[in-house]
């Protein structure tokens, strides 16, 4: 919203051009793609609903809540309380893996950096498989998967932390240390689990939003939009702080105090996403960059044009997911296999502008 | 404008220097001279506050460096580091606006004044043509001018150059030390270290030398850089002459080259 005032400020003649205006009608453009796609996907599904039905029974639902009960039960179930949930759901995991990528890579001032980078995955995954094949003791999957996210960070960030520094590639080093040990903590589960269990573990850690219901959606958008929110306005922070931790400093940005700042926030987005849908690969490695592309590196613009991307990128994906065959296809295969070509294009083409 | 008292760095048992004082008058261009390993980055990083120094303190236009708050201290001094690449292709007018930091409020909208400082700065430097080039894409000497103009976009009372022509060519080394020169007569202290007494000599209103671990001179580099100290530091390999007035710095006999001593010297 700051954003806005500055934009128009663009229009007085300078000899310095900032960009802003034009920055910012392609953020305007995301949004209204982003949102347009919702209510295309919205109308598609295997079981076929008019587009006419579809708005009548939302519309429904907005305007005069006490007429639901005369609706169709089945297909209010199907729109209202399937895909409507599901839809909002995919937007919000989107716009917040695509952040957190973006945190994430500007802290560690690598572009290769995702969102799993440190452990959150390998955490999350051991979570929930520690309530599927215990569930009277782990009571619910996604509280499990939450907890175990955010306990593997805390390892991965108390182990690289030392004399009140912690340098970008003991971090990274922490990461992988801790995530591999989830990762085996995974398999141990897995082995020990019965064939059901398994197969649960499984389909989980490839990611999909078969079970979202409003009551994920009132849990995860709040955390998501609130943390996506704070980190947008500390963007040109991430700049200087993606500049090196001493220069930072001589900018006069405490690079401990961003540095933990942003890691807390992107780790609890990344969590809340991961425990609700599973892992979704891909998605917090590429709308950074494909952002990056389009905007230049100036943060206070990547990062709301990353989110209304992954916002887009996910809702695309999952219609695939939920359409392409009767049954589901799990929405991490579906978000690689898409991706890959993305990625090997920018690999071969684009690799001297992004990587320097 | 910059106080340094006995000061002393380490890194734990090895003692970088010891007992470090001096002062730079406002409005100086006070070079910092010494060879390699003498501890000339680590002094600027003490004077940063980016280490921790175990005894003494810097005063920065009468402020203790060490009670500084990060935001505070980045009003009262701006660092040149040695060239570096960052990772994002940030284009040279962001990089110059990232000097700006320090001065933008709370909210991130960038103010006009913010964008004239930045034209101001750039044009000083004659870089307002690189302006919409990637910053890591450009040779090592044109990011060299991109950071100074960003510290001086940082607008602040004293500057700190970490060997600000040692990425430069011959022409453009004596271009940064006059812009240098023009930059302390509008009233910025500025301490810059550099391994050219030629450069010190010409352009310097002080210098301060130091070796092994301490300061062996400061003054007017005119009568400081003498073939005796540079017969001290360097073992005796320099000769002082004159050519058209200008005092010379050349090596005596260019096949002598250095004694592993003079080389490696920071063993205390």
């Amino acid at each position: 919203m700051e954003e806005l005032s500055t934009g128009v400020n663009v229009s007085t003649p300078t000899t310095l051009n900032f960009f802003e205006a034009r920055k910012l009608s392609i953020i305007f453009f995301l949004a209204i793609v982003m949102v347009a796609g919702g209510m295309v996907t919205i109308c598609l599904g295997t079981y076929q609903i008019s587009i006419v039905e579809v708005y009548s029974i939302i519309s429904t639902h907005i305007f005069s809540p006490d007429m639901v009960d005369s609706l169709d039960k089945l297909k209010n179930t199907i729109v209202w309380n399937i895909r409507f949930p599901r839809i909002i759901m995919a937007i919000t995991v989107g716009i917040g893996l695509s952040v957190a990528g973006t945190i994430y890579q500007g802290c560690f001032r690598n572009p290769l950096v995702e969102p799993y980078i440190l452990g959150v995955s390998s955490g999350a995954a051991f979570g929930a498989a520690l309530g599927i094949v215990y569930p009277h003791i782990f009571i619910s999957i996604q509280l499990g998967a939450f907890l175990f996210a955010l306990l593997s960070v805390f390892l991965a960030y108390s182990l690289a932390r030392s004399r009140g520094q912690t340098p970008v590639v003991t971090l990274i080093l922490a990461g992988i240390i801790i995530g591999s040990i989830f990762s085996a903590c995974v398999s141990i589960m897995k082995y020990i689990s019965n064939d059901t269990q398994l197969r649960e573990i499984v389909f989980w850690m490839m990611g999909g939003f078969y079970y979202t219901q409003w009551d994920d959606v009132r849990l995860t958008v709040p955390i998501v939009l609130i943390s996506v929110a704070i980190m947008w306005f500390f963007g040109w922070k991430l700049n200087v702080l993606s500049m090196g931790d001493e220069e930072a400093r001589a900018l006069g940005v405490n690079p401990e105090v961003f540095k933990f700042i942003f890691i807390i926030l992107a780790t609890l987005v990344t969590a809340t996403c991961v425990s609700s849908v599973g892992i979704i690969a891909w998605v917090g490695l590429m709308m950074p960059h494909a952002a990056r592309l389009i905007q230049g590196p100036d943060n206070r613009f990547v990062i709301p044009t990353a989110a209304l991307m992954g916002g887009v990128y996910i809702i695309f994906c999952d219609t695939i997911a939920r359409t392409l065959t009767t049954a589901e296809i799990p929405i991490g295969i579906i978000t690689a296999i898409v991706g890959a070509p993305y990625l090997i294009y920018l690999l071969r083409s684009k690799e001297k502008e992004i990587f320097g | 404008m910059l106080k340094v008292d006995n000061l002393s760095f380490g890194y734990k048992n090895v003692s970088v220097f010891k007992n470090i004082s001096f002062r730079v008058e406002k409005g100086s261009l006070c070079g910092l001279f010494g060879p390699n390993g003498s501890g000339k980055t680590t002094l600027f990083k003490c004077c940063m506050s980016f280490l921790k120094y175990n005894s003494g303190s810097v005063f920065i236009d009468g402020n203790n460096v060490k009670r500084k708050k990060i935001e505070e201290l980045a009003k009262l001094v701006a660092y040149v580091p040695q060239e570096h690449k960052p990772p994002f292709p940030y284009l040279v007018k962001e990089v110059v606006l990232m000097g700006r930091t320090p001065h933008m409020g709370g909210i991130f909208g960038i103010s006009k004044d913010d964008r004239r400082k930045v034209e101001e700065a750039m044009e000083m430097l004659e870089i307002s043509h690189l302006a919409d080039r990637p910053y890591n894409q450009l040779s090592g000497g044109q990011r060299q001018l991109a950071l100074i103009a960003r510290a001086m976009a940082q607008e602040t009372p004293l500057m700190l150059l970490d060997e600000p022509t040692s990425a430069l060519d011959f022409c453009n080394q004596i271009r940064i030390w006059n812009i240098l020169k023009k930059i302390s007569a509008r009233g910025t202290t500025i301490l810059a270290c550099s391994h050219d007494p030629n450069h010190i000599s010409w352009f310097c209103d002080d210098v301060i030398v130091m070796y092994r671990g301490g300061l062996v001179a400061k003054g007017n580099p005119k009568s400081v850089v003498s073939e005796q100290l540079l017969g001290t530091i360097f073992n005796d390999i320099c000769s002082v002459g004159y050519m058209d007035h200008l005092m010379m710095v050349y090596p005596k006999n260019i096949q002598a080259g250095c004694t592993v001593a003079a080389v490696n010297n920071s063993s205390p």
